[in-house]
Order: structure tokens, then sequence, then C-alpha cells
């Protein structure tokens, strides 16, 4: 795809337009105001809107989430940058514990957005390249999101802010500034959470996916219908709780073959409850096993050549296909 | 001294009693079985919880802790509706979702906790900050025992509050005993106004088991907050007079020491002081000791009568809309999905 908007301009215009349209959107993180953020998503923010709305904070993840959950609470809509994903974890607490929560418990809901940068390829080291939407698979009152395209990344944020739960939203950052694309100037972008999307159509094999490796497994299904003349589909799943299984399974139900491509580690991945649901809704359909291409059960390591072996390629899924294409 | 009127000083006793009358009542319920789960109670401890909260206005926020049951008959939440959540009723503040007092009602400024300890104030910073941007004089106040201001979401929480300047008064119930740990062995200060002071914020000692006492030093904390000056810390100094919780025998604790805190008794101390200064008369004190009493057995007679939730309803409530599905295996017809499936000779395979 072509275009002057890249991934992280459509993030900033969601957050732009949402806090231009609604006072009580406000943003919160880590050198978010002055310096406008670690990738500049929020620069000129604070000159906007202001310090109250455009809140720097102290190097503290739960006491940031903390505060966007009190706010929920009051009617804001809050939207708590953590500068890295990675860097969730201190507020892990503050997440499953209070934010997933609060509704079940007390009736009062958190309808909050926490966002931040995820995912590998930049050479990042083990803290700056994370996907931690396993960690937070098996808490009941949170929903996921995980963007592939620019306009997905500026509706499915203008959907989370909207909201009336708590929504992690996970941008990956290989893809902030790689892709590029013309989003409508004279409609309003705006992606429902918990639709999958179609990324490339096929009969033969359908490839679930989601974030950046939405690109790879297209680039598989290119070189497959070159070389194979295999025709593969690939499901850009774009949220992840909840998760479309009536998308997966109507694909999975119509080609007979199904890999689940993710970034994450493969042990407790997602992919694994992917495909349990797939043997529950559409076992008698599939003509092959299905089965997992994922990263290895390794921490992200730093060293270029280290990192690119721990990572999903583009031939690990041709190769895993053409076992299915058999 | 306090300076409130002969009826709030008579309010201020009565609320006293209420809290330990209605916790003897959650004592012997427990002791009847009539009880889910646990009871903390707070036993020598009311007159911080009472004495604070009642520094607050209407429009202010509390977010008490598990020994603060005073606070949120302060606050006023019935006794009823505390007896109905210890039991796990259907009409508990929670629907039976959740216990002790893990519960949070907007209608009377209320935040619950939640157990991970130090949590609470991280969000309740979150209020502030609402109150805040909206423009609003209003002020939260929160309690954290000793031993909860040692996890690291009480410090981030402690200083973001600090840090943004936000309408908030703390107070650490140094209460001596976090489970069985003792409080010097959770921390190196000798004072735990050196804690307070970390923080950069007025901070200031005041005698825990005398209500008036609180009531002052955090009506001027609360009124600090009011005019946009900020956060305030208050190490009020108490006793936790029974264990962590019913099965909790507390064998670890000396028994001279709980006799010399068993002299410093919070509701007799303000008895005493209510009728020696002439303010409250006996016959009056009486009065409203038999108005608690009354209260507090009529609560009772309707909590036991009222009814247990249905299985079902914990399907409900985690998001805005939508409950999670009937689990397949408890569905009328297991097998109906099935239908649409094609024969085996149909699926192919490999």
């Amino acid at each position: 795809m072509s275009g002057t908007t890249t991934y992280l301009e459509a993030i900033r215009e969601a957050i732009w337009e949402e806090m231009k349209t609604d006072p009580d959107v406000f943003i919160m993180g880590e050198d978010i105001g002055t310096y406008g953020g670690a990738f500049k998503i929020t620069e000129g923010f604070l000159e906007e809107f202001g310090p109250d709305r455009v809140i720097d904070t102290p190097i503290s993840e739960a006491a940031i989430v903390g505060a966007a959950i009190g706010a929920a609470h009051m009617g804001f809509k809050p939207i708590a940058e953590m500068q890295f994903i990675d860097f969730i974890a201190p507020a892990f607490d503050m997440i499953v514990n209070f934010a997933a929560k609060v509704r079940y418990r007390t009736g009062v809901g958190a309808g909050l957005v926490i966002r931040g940068p995820c995912g590998g390829g930049a050479h990042a080291g083990p803290f700056h390249s994370q996907n931690v939407e396993s960690y937070f698979a098996n808490v009941a009152g949170l929903k996921m999101v995980a963007p592939a395209t620019a306009y997905d990344a500026k509706g499915l944020l203008k959907a989370a802010i909207r909201d009336p739960d708590p929504v992690l939203f996970f941008e990956h950052k290989y893809l902030y500034r790689r892709i590029k694309e013309t989003l409508p100037q004279d409609e309003e972008v705006f992606v429902p959470l918990g639709e999958a999307r179609t990324h490339r159509p096929g009969s033969d094999l359908t490839l679930v996916t989601y974030g950046a490796m939405v690109y790879k497994a297209e680039q598989a299904a290119e070189r497959i219908a070159e070389e194979d003349g295999a025709e593969l589909e690939v499901l850009d799943l774009r949220s992840l709780r909840p998760l479309d299984t009536a998308a997966i399974v109507e694909s999975v139900r119509r080609t007979g073959r199904v890999l689940v491509v993710h970034e994450a580690p493969r042990f407790g991945g997602l992919a694994g409850e992917i495909i349990a649901q797939i043997c529950e809704e559409a076992f008698e359909w599939l003509d092959t096993p299905p089965r997992r291409v994922t990263a290895l059960d390794t921490p992200i390591p730093f060293s270029p050549p280290l990192e690119e072996y721990y990572l999903p390629q583009t031939d690990d899924i041709i190769a895993a296909a053409r076992w299915q294409l058999d | 001294m306090a300076s409130l009127n002969r009826e709030q000083l008579r309010d201020l006793y009565r609320f006293l009693l209420l809290t330990r009358g209605l916790e003897e009542w959650l004592d012997r319920l427990f002791k009847q079985d009539q009880i889910v789960g646990n009871l903390c109670r707070s036993l020598g401890q009311e007159a911080t919880a009472v004495g604070s909260a009642f520094a607050l206005g209407e429009q202010d926020w509390l977010a008490p802790s598990a020994r603060d049951l005073g606070a949120l008959l302060v606050r006023g939440v019935r006794p009823r509706e505390m007896l109905l959540q210890y039991m796990a009723r259907a009409s508990s503040p929670s629907g039976g979702k959740d216990e002790v007092d893990h519960f949070t009602i907007p209608e009377l400024g209320l935040l619950g906790p939640i157990s991970p300890l130090g949590t609470q104030l991280c969000v309740l910073n979150g209020v502030a900050l609402a109150f805040r941007m909206r423009g609003e004089a209003r002020v939260c106040l929160t309690y954290q025992g000793e031993g909860e201001t040692r996890t690291g979401a009480s410090h981030e929480g402690l200083n973001f509050a600090a840090a943004q300047r936000l309408p908030i008064v703390v107070i650490i119930e140094h209460n001596r005993w976090a489970y069985s740990t003792r409080s010097d062995q959770e921390a190196a200060v000798a004072d735990w106004l050196d804690v307070a002071s970390a923080y950069g914020v007025p901070a200031a000692t005041v005698d825990g088991n005398d209500a008036l006492a609180v009531y002052d030093e955090s009506q001027r904390a609360v009124g600090r907050a009011r005019r946009g000056d900020g956060m305030t810390i208050i190490v009020a100094e108490t006793y936790r007079m029974l264990g962590q919780d019913q099965h909790d025998a507390q064998d670890y604790v000396p028994e001279a020491e709980l006799q010399g805190w068993k002299a410093r008794d919070p509701v007799s101390g303000l008895e005493q002081y209510l009728v020696d200064s002439g303010f409250v008369s006996r016959a009056a004190l009486a009065v409203v000791k038999e108005g608690v009493r009354r209260e507090l057995a009529q609560a009772v007679d309707e909590a036991l009568s009222a009814p247990m939730p249905d299985g079902d309803e914990a399907r409900f409530g985690t998001f805005d809309r939508d409950a999670v599905p009937v689990p397949w295996t408890r569905r009328e017809a297991v097998y109906d999905d099935l239908s649409e499936r094609p024969a085996a000779s149909e699926a192919g395979g490999p």
C-alpha cells in the first residue's frame, strides 16, 4: 500500500481527533507532553490541549494505569501510554486485578485505553520488542487490539477510546513509519472492535494472523500463488479479544486448511486458543491438521542475526503452507 | 479542640458505637457460619476511620482499606448492606461478586479496594485528577496500613499524588502489625512520619485512638487539599487489637503490649470525654446506645432473610454489554451445535 499517512500518523490523528471532539479524552504517560513521546506520536499535543489533558507522569506505570482507572470511573476517557509495551509489566496488577475486574465486582466500569509500541524486528532487545497479548489473554474483562494497517490503527483506536471497557492497544513499532496509506479525508475512519478483515482472499488455505505478521503472510501467499499455483487467504484478526471466531470458522470451513501465524512465542500463545476453537467449530471440515508458525520459546535476542532467527519469517510460512498443501 | 457542636459530637460517638456493634454482630454471625469467606475486624482502630471520614464533605470521595468499616458507615453505607456483602447475598453492594468492603458506590463518593495492596491509592489519584480537570474543589481521602505502604504501588501512588499536587489526604494507619509481621520488621524507620516525609508534602502524626484528634488533623488536611495546596499524609498511631482475621489468634502479640493499648480504647475514651466535659449527658448516650442496638438487630434480621444470587448471574457484568455464553456442557441440547456438521465420510481427510 502506498500513500501519505503513516501507521504512526494514523494513531496520532485518531487521538487528536478524539481529543478535539470529546473534552473527556485525555492522555497520560512518560515524556508524552514536553517531549512529545518517545516516538513523537503526541508531539504538539501539549501546546494544543494544555497540561491538564496532556499529563507528563513519573516513571510509574502502576500509578499511570491506576489514575486512568480512577478518571474513567469519573466519566473521563483516559489514554495511558506505555513508552514501550514491555513496560506494561509493572502495571500488570493494576490491569488484571483492578481494571479488568472492576465492572464485574462493582458495576462501575473503567473505559480506558492502554496503548504502546510492541513487536520485534527493530533490533531493540529483550525489553523493547515483546508481544504481550498472551500475558493478558487469560484475563476476563480486557479487550485487545493489534492493527496491521494505518486505516485500522486509526479506526480501531477511535473505537477503543469510545469503548466503555478497558482496551489494550498494541501498536507494532516496525510498522510505525514503514506503512503508508491514503486515508479518506471526507469521512470518519472508524473500525468496530471484534471484527476480523480479509487481507487477501484465497480458497486453498487460511493464514490466520495479526500485527506485522500480516505482511509476511501476504508475502508468503504471493510466492505460493506464483510458484505453486495455490491461493492462500490471509485473515487479519485486528481484534484479539473479542476474537472474531465466526470469521475464522467461516474461512477455515471454506478452505479446509489453516495455519495460525504470530510473532509471540509458541507456548501459551494465542495460536493455541485459536486452533482449539477451530477444532471445536470446524474439525470435520479440516483436510490437514491445523498448525502454528510462531517465534521461539526464548526471550527476544538483540543481535540482528539472532532476532531474525527468533522471529517467524516468510520462508517459515511458505514451508508450513507447503506442508499443509501437499 | 474539635469544632464540633453537641449534635455532631453525639453523631461521632454513634458512628463509633455502630462500627463496634456491627463488627460484634459480624463476629457472632461468623461463628454461626452465616458469613461467607473471611472477616477482618477494626477493633481498637475505629476512631481513625470514623474521625477522618467525619472531616469530609458530601461531594468528596473516600477509599477505605479492609479495616475502615467505620468510614464506610460515616459515608452512608447502611449496616444491612455490609451484612449482605459479608453474607454474599444477591442484593449486596457487589451483588455477591466480591467480599468485605470491595465495592464502589459513586453516589456515596466511595472507591472500594482490591486485595493486592497499594493499588487503591493509584486509582483514587485518577478521581482526584478528574476533580482538578473539572475545576471542582473536591477532596479524596484514603487509608493505608503501615504494611501496605511497603508495596511498590503505594510508593508510586504517593509520589504521583505529591508530584501532581492532587487534593488527597492519605492516612497511614500504623497499627503495629502486618498480619504477623511487626512494623519494625517491615521497615528500618523508627518513626513512620519519616516515611511520610519522603514525599515533600505536609505530614503529621496523630493519636489514632482519639477520634477528635483524628478529626482535627484530618480537617486541616482536607482544608489544605480543598484550597489547592495538595496532598497531606497523616500517620495515625493505633493498634490492631485482634488478629489479621478470624483465623488468627495472634499468639505472636505480647500480652502486656495488648493490655497497654486496651486502656486506650477509642470508644470508651470518647464516651469519657463527652461526659466529663459535659457536652453530652450519660442519659443522652444511653439513648444513642439503645438506638444503635435496635438498628443493628433490625439490619441483621433483614440480611438473614435476603436471598443468595442465582448461579447464572455469574455470566453477567464482565463487560458493559454481553454476558459470557452458557458453558456448552450446561446447555439443554448439548449436541445441537453439531447438527450442521457434515458426516465423517463427507468431511474428507488428510
